[in-house]
C-alpha cells in the first residue's frame, strides 16, 4: 500500500447539505470513495490508500484539477484504491461530489 | 495475330486436369491435394476466402498440403489473414506475394514474418477497396470460397454468411477463373441459390461447416461505466444535435454501450425515431434491445453473427432476408452502403496522435484495415444531401456560398482515454509510423486520416475538430478530452478554456449530463443473458458467452 495526502485551497466550497457520501466499490480497477463535509469551506484534503505503487503525479494532476474543477471545498475525501485508471478515478470524485450536494433528507 | 481466349483456354485444361478427380463437379476431399496441384499453377493469382468471420478453411488446409516443387510462387490476395494455414503457405514457399485486406489473430506473426522478407507485401487495403483491385489489376486465377451446401449443378447456398463470396466469384468466374468451393453437403435441392452454379466449377464436400468467428458479440456485462459516459456524451452531444438517422457502428465496448443506452438513455431524450433509424451494421446482438422497441427501421449487414441466425429470421421487416427466410449478407454491398449512405461512423481506436490520425497497429502487431478506414472516411464522389451531412460541412466551412458546399460525413472516434494495462490512447507519433519504418511500407498503416476525423469523443468530453480553424487549436482540442494522460496533462488551460467557450470542447456538464447517470442501470441488457431474454429466446449465444 502506497499512501498518498493532498490538502489543496479549494476555490468553490461544496453545495448542499449531506454530511457524507460513499460511491465506487474496493476492487481490482476500482476504487472507493468516502467524502464527509470536515474541513473549512475553502480547503479540500484527498487522502488516497492505494495498492499501485509509484503514481503519484498522476494522483496529484487529478486532484489538483478535481478541485479546481468541482465545488470541492470543505471536503475530506478518502480513497481506497484498488488499482483504478486515472479516468475512473476522475468519475468516481466528481460521482462522490454530486452525491454530497444532494441535500440531506 | 495471337489468341483471344488464352484465359478461357487455360479454364479448359484446369477444367479438364481437375476432372480427374471429380465426378460431375463433386471432388472428394480425401483427394483435395491433388485435385488442387493439377488445377493451380506456379505464380497464379489465388483468392483463398476468408475475412474477419467466415473462413474456407479447409480448401486453406488442403491448400498448405500440395508438393512446393508443383505448386509454388502464389500470389495471394484475399480478404482476411486469419488462420495459421494463410501464414503456412509462405513458410512452405507454396505462396510468395501477399494482397490483403485484414489479419487480426495472425497480427505478430505476420508483422515478424514481413519484417524477415517471408512475405512480399503488395499492400494493406480496406475490403472495398481490395474488392476493387480484383476487378482492375488483381483478378483472380483461381478462387477457393465456402458455402453451407450445394447441388449438383453447382448452385450454391451460403446461409447468412454471404460475405464476400459473390463479389470474389463475380471477379474470378466472368474473367477466365476457376472456381472451387468447399461445402458442408451436397443436397438435391438448396434452400436459395446464393451463387448460380455456373459460375462454380468443382464443389468439395466437407462434412462440417466452414468456420465462422463470433467477432461482433460484446458482452454487456463487461461495459465500464466510462464507456457508459462515453455513450451519453455521443448520444446527447453529437446523435441528438446533428439527427443522425443513417449509421455504422464499429465493433467496440463503447459502441456496445450506445445500441445498449437506446431504449434507456435516448428514450428519456426523446430520441425515438429521430435518430439511429438506419444501419449498415453486422447483427450486434446488443442491438436487440434498440430493435425490440422499435428504434430501428432497417439493418444491411456485411457478413452475419453466430447465434442471431434465428433472431434475423424472426425480424424481416429489419434485416435482408432470403426466400429460405435466413438473412443475406454482402460484404461489398455493406461497405459501399456505409461509404455512400451513412451520415455518420463511429468507432474505437488504439492510437490517435495531436492533429488526429489514428491506428490500431502497434509495432509488434499489423492487424489490418478491415473495413473501417473506408466507413470513416468522407467520400468526395457523395452528391445527396441530408441534415447531418450538410451541418458538419456548415461547421467547417461557414463562409462558403451554402449551394456549393460540400457536405461532411461525422467521423467519430470513441474511447477512454486509457486502455488496457494503462496504456494512452493519446500519443505523440503513432506506432504506425514505427512499423512502417521497420518493414520499409511507403505508407504508414493509419486508420483514419486527420482530414477524415471529425469528432473525438472521451470521458472527459467531445472534441469537435470541424470548427478548429488552425492546427494549433486542433492539437488543443485534442489535448483538451485526453484527460490525464501525458499530452492531456500538457494542454494549455487558458486556450482549452476558449475551445469551450466556443463549444469545440463540451464536457458532460456543458452537455448536462449527470455524472450520476455513468451507472450501468442504465444499460437496457447487463449481461449476454438479458440480451437473451430481450429477444424472446431467439438469440442463441455461442457457448463463449454462456456464463450462466
Amino acid at each position: 500500500m502506497e499512501n498518498l495526502t493532498f490538502t489543496l485551497k479549494a476555490p468553490k466550497a461544496a453545495t448542499g447539505t449531506q454530511k457524507q457520501a460513499l460511491t465506487g466499490v474496493v476492487a481490482s480497477g476500482n476504487l472507493e470513495v468516502l467524502v464527509e463535509r470536515v474541513r473549512e469551506p475553502n480547503v479540500c484534503e484527498v487522502n488516497i490508500a492505494t495498492a499501485a505503487h509509484g503514481f503519484a503525479p498522476v494522483w496529484q494532476a487529478v486532484v489538483e484539477e478535481f478541485v479546481a474543477r468541482r465545488a470541492a471545498g470543505g471536503l475530506r475525501i478518502s480513497i481506497n484504491d484498488g488499482g483504478a485508471r486515472p479516468d475512473t478515478v476522475a468519475l468516481r470524485l466528481a460521482q462522490g461530489v454530486r452525491l454530497i450536494e444532494e441535500n440531506a433528507q | 495475330m495471337g489468341s483471344w481466349t488464352t484465359q478461357n483456354d487455360a479454364r479448359q485444361r484446369r477444367l479438364a486436369a481437375g476432372g480427374q478427380f471429380a465426378q460431375g463437379k463433386a471432388v472428394a476431399v480425401d483427394k483435395l491435394t491433388s485435385f488442387l496441384e493439377a488445377v493451380i499453377h506456379p505464380g497464379d493469382r489465388v483468392c483463398l476466402e476468408g475475412d474477419n468471420q467466415k473462413q474456407a478453411q479447409v480448401l486453406a488446409q488442403g491448400l498448405v498440403g500440395v508438393d512446393p516443387q508443383k505448386v509454388h510462387d502464389l500470389h495471394m490476395v484475399q480478404s482476411g489473414i486469419v488462420l495459421p494455414e494463410h501464414l503456412d503457405l509462405y513458410e512452405r514457399g507454396i505462396a510468395r506475394k501477399l494482397d490483403y485486406s485484414y489479419s487480426g489473430p495472425q497480427s505478430r506473426r505476420i508483422t515478424t514474418m514481413l519484417a524477415d522478407g517471408k512475405i512480399e507485401l503488395g499492400a494493406v487495403h480496406t475490403y472495398l477497396e481490395l474488392f476493387a483491385r480484383y476487378f482492375i489489376d488483381l483478378t483472380p486465377n483461381i478462387a477457393l470460397i465456402a458455402a453451407v451446401c450445394a447441388d449438383k449443378h453447382g448452385n450454391l447456398y451460403t446461409g447468412p454468411n454471404t460475405e464476400d463470396t459473390p463479389t470474389i466469384v463475380e471477379a474470378t468466374a466472368f474473367k477466365g477463373g476457376l472456381v472451387i468451393a468447399q461445402v458442408e453437403k451436397i443436397v438435391d435441392s438448396v434452400p436459395r441459390v446464393d451463387i448460380p452454379g455456373d459460375r462454380v466449377h468443382f464443389v468439395v464436400e466437407t462434412g462440417k461447416p466452414f468456420y465462422v468467428e463470433p467477432l461482433f458479440t460484446r458482452d454487456p456485462a463487461l461495459i465500464t461505466e466510462t464507456q457508459i459516459l462515453c455513450a451519453m456524451l455521443a448520444i446527447k452531444g453529437i446523435y441528438a444535435p446533428y439527427q443522425v438517422q443513417r449509421i455504422n457502428h464499429g465493433i467496440g465496448f463503447s459502441t456496445a454501450a450506445i445500441e445498449l443506452l437506446l431504449p434507456t438513455y435516448g428514450e428519456a431524450l426523446g430520441l425515438k425515431g429521430k435518430i439511429c433509424t438506419h444501419w449498415a451494421l453486422n447483427p450486434h446482438p446488443t442491438l436487440i434491445p434498440a430493435i425490440e422497441a422499435g428504434w430501428v427501421q432497417q439493418i444491411h449487414s456485411f457478413g452475419s453473427e453466430v447465434g442471431m441466425e434465428n433472431y434475423m429470421a424472426a425480424r424481416p421487416d429489419v434485416y435482408f432476408t432470403g426466400a429460405d427466410g435466413s438473412l443475406r449478407s454482402n460484404r461489398a454491398f455493406c461497405q459501399t452502403a456505409g461509404l455512400y449512405a451513412c451520415d455518420i461512423f463511429i468507432g474505437s481506436t488504439l492510437q490517435i496522435d495531436l492533429q488526429g490520425n489514428s491506428s490500431t497497429v502497434t509495432a509488434t502487431r499489423t492487424a489490418g484495415f478491415g473495413g473501417a478506414p473506408n466507413m470513416g472516411s468522407d467520400p468526395h464522389g457523395r452528391r445527396h444531401p441530408s441534415t447531418p451531412w450538410l451541418k458538419a460541412g456548415e461547421e467547417a466551412n461557414p463562409d462558403m456560398a451554402p449551394a456549393l458546399r460540400r457536405g461532411r460525413k461525422l467521423v467519430v472516434q470513441i474511447g477512454e482515454t486509457f486502455g488496457d494495462k494503462n496504456t494512452s490512447l493519446f500519443v505523440e507519433n503513432l506506432d504506425a509510423i514505427l512499423l512502417a519504418d521497420k518493414l520499409k511500407l511507403e505508407l504508414a498503416p493509419v486508420m483514419i486520416y486527420a482530414d477524415d476525423v471529425t469528432h473525438i469523443v472521451t470521458e472527459e468530453g467531445i472534441a469537435n475538430l470541424l470548427l478548429c480553424r488552425s492546427s494549433a487549436e486542433r492539437e488543443q482540442a485534442i489535448r483538451g478530452v485526453a484527460g490525464y494522460t501525458e499530452l492531456g496533462r500538457g494542454r494549455d488551460a487558458a486556450l482549452v478554456d476558449q475551445l469551450r467557450q466556443r463549444r469545440v470542447i463540451q464536457r458532460p456538464e456543458d452537455l448536462g449530463i449527470d455524472l450520476l447517470d455513468a451507472d450501468r442501470r442504465w444499460l437496457a441488457a447487463r449481461s449476454v443473458k438479458d440480451l437473451m431474454v430481450a429477444s424472446g429466446g431467439l438469440y442463441n449465444p455461442p457457448s463463449k458467452f454462456r456464463n450462466w
